[in-house]
């Protein structure tokens, strides 16, 4: 597999940022209520993401290690309000419906932590494909949450009615609690498949940090002991 | 015991009820509650808490069988969580409402979290106030002989007088179970004389709240308003059957008079405060969620071991 490949798959699927990583919790809970809007955010940080990192990564050897932190925010809000403002231009309505959180993409940890775990030590081609992967994984963790969120919180899909009118819609689902359910929820089906896949032998690597550090209660094995409670912030 | 002398790790003195004998008598005290809100609202009440408790236990027996563990329905708790949902609900509440609520109950807040012991909230309560949420309409349609009746803590929040002595026997609108306090009492003098539960809990719960509406609730010591407070909405029922949840209630003495202040403050807050006229099942979960701290800081000191000066490092 060459780089560019590895990097989406890895992005995706291996260190997926909100089913694996478990990071940028603060816009998946909060944005996911409907599938439009989870889509939405999801793309937006991918473009943040994607951009940033090639930046970051043409100008790792100038930047100063002392002060690369101010760096990289720098360099992400710079595209995060071009990208606000492109938003605002375009595509008013999702804007609205994202609100602040666009602005607060500049201090998601996912674009902070690509940066520092890899744009930073990596050549530009594959950082821009790092960057797409993992905005790529975290459209679709925020999608497929939403999709969940929005059918049972309302009964439809990006809009459309999915469920028949007589359904009624069990509509915690569209609030902050709901979102926590969904989360786990998924988290805990793409754990299960995972393991299985480890188990039939197909891909062991996959696993190694959908556990949450908690050695105690994994059966699969992995070895990647982490300490007490994970590392995770 | 075996003339082997076995060397086993504490508890040493076990004592002879095992959970399935205290569920037993925690469901014999709810009959009372039961049997006078099936005769206060007609074969409907009976119908959601038959259906209610199956549901429950249903659930737990089909996700204990899908997920390879030990079949515990015969400690009969998941019939203690059905039943303490159904008396929750409104008489009105259609049956999927109840269905919806079981499962919730014991699949998400108990089981997920590890079956009895483990979960960290009271399953019965946590259904009720996921059911408050999404279905706000149904949960608070207190309608019953085809009569819309607004429930006396909601009459007292318009500034409604209350009948203190239909409130005390029960023939008020509100939920299946919680309207009659002289049935959530004899059911409670049961558990207290069996020793299921002690008095400490319901009873710091009830003092410290009826000490908060005489500060706070805008009536002074007025002895009607404040009983007709302690008599109304749910909180008879919360105090005595799910406050006193031993999963989620603190094991330490003097952590149980703590949690049971939390009770009392947080009732008297929602209640005065709130949006709605009743507070009893966000007080109490809220307060589970405490229980674990509480008992950190209220562990009493080892038996041999000096009590550590606070703020000395040892």
């Amino acid at each position: 597999m060459s780089t560019a490949m590895e990097r989406l798959w890895n992005g995706m699927v291996k260190e997926n940022p909100t089913f694996v990583l478990m990071l940028g919790m603060c816009p998946t809970l909060a944005v996911t209520t409907s599938a439009i809007n989870g889509i939405g955010m999801g793309l937006t940080t991918m473009v943040i993401l994607a951009l940033s990192n090639l930046m970051i990564s043409m100008l790792r050897k100038i930047i100063p290690d002392g002060v690369r932190v101010p760096a990289f925010i720098v360099v992400v809000a710079s595209f995060v309000t071009i990208v606000q403002f492109l938003l605002e231009a375009y595509i008013p309505s999702l804007n609205d419906s994202l609100g602040l959180y666009i602005p607060l993409i500049v201090v998601n940890c996912i674009i902070l932590g690509r940066a520092e775990a890899y744009a930073s030590k990596n050549p530009p081609a594959a950082s821009l494909f790092d960057g797409i992967g993992m905005g790529l994984g975290f459209t679709i963790g925020l999608t497929s949450i939403g999709i969940i969120r929005e059918l049972i919180g309302v009964g439809t899909i990006f809009g459309f009615q999915i469920l028949p009118e007589s359904y009624e819609p069990v509509s915690i689902f569209v609030m902050a609690p709901g979102a926590f359910f969904v989360l786990a929820f998924l988290t805990a089906v793409q754990n299960r498949v995972k393991m299985n896949l480890a188990k039939k032998g197909k891909d062991t690597s996959k696993i190694q940090s959908g556990c949450g550090g908690d050695c105690a209660v994994c059966a699969s094995g992995c070895g990647s002991m982490t300490g007490q409670g994970g590392t995770k912030e | 015991m075996n003339d082997l002398r076995n060397v086993s790790s504490s508890p040493h003195v076990r004592a002879q009820e095992s959970s399935a004998d205290l569920m037993r008598w925690v469901l014999i005290a709810l009959l009372p509650a039961s049997l006078f809100g099936i005769w206060h609202f007609g074969p409907k009440a009976l119908f959601l808490i038959v259906l209610t408790v199956l549901v429950c236990v249903a659930a737990e027996f089909l996700y204990e069988k899908g997920m390879h563990k030990p079949v515990t329905v015969a400690d009969g708790s998941a019939a203690v969580t059905g039943l303490l949902l159904a008396l929750n609900l409104p008489v009105s509440a259609p049956w999927w409402l109840a269905v919806l609520g079981g499962v919730f109950a014991i699949v998400v807040v108990k089981q997920l979290f590890g079956g009895l012991g483990q979960n960290f909230m009271n399953p019965a309560l946590a259904a009720r106030c996921f059911l408050l949420i999404s279905f706000a309409a149904r949960m608070t349609d207190f309608t019953y002989d085809a009569v819309s009746g607004a429930t006396p803590l909601a009459a007292m929040r318009a500034g409604e007088s209350v009948d203190l002595v239909s409130m005390f026997v029960g023939t008020t609108a509100g939920t299946i179970g919680e309207t009659s306090v002289i049935a959530i009492l004899l059911g409670a003098l049961l558990l207290l004389w069996k020793k299921v539960i002690s008095i400490r809990i319901p009873g710091i719960y009830l003092l410290t709240f009826v000490i908060f509406m005489a500060l706070f609730g805008g009536h002074g010591l007025d002895p009607s308003y404040l009983a007709a407070q302690v008599c109304g909405g749910g909180l008879m029922l919360g105090a005595w059957f799910m406050a006193t949840d031993y999963v989620t209630s603190p094991i330490t003495p003097a952590g149980q008079i703590v949690y049971g202040v939390c009770l009392g403050l947080l009732t008297g807050v929602f209640r005065c405060f709130g949006a709605s006229a009743e507070g009893v099942s966000y007080a109490i979960i809220l307060s589970n969620l405490l229980v674990p701290l509480i008992e950190r800081i209220t562990i009493p000191a080892a038996f041999g071991i000096a009590r550590m000066k606070r703020g000395k490092k040892a």
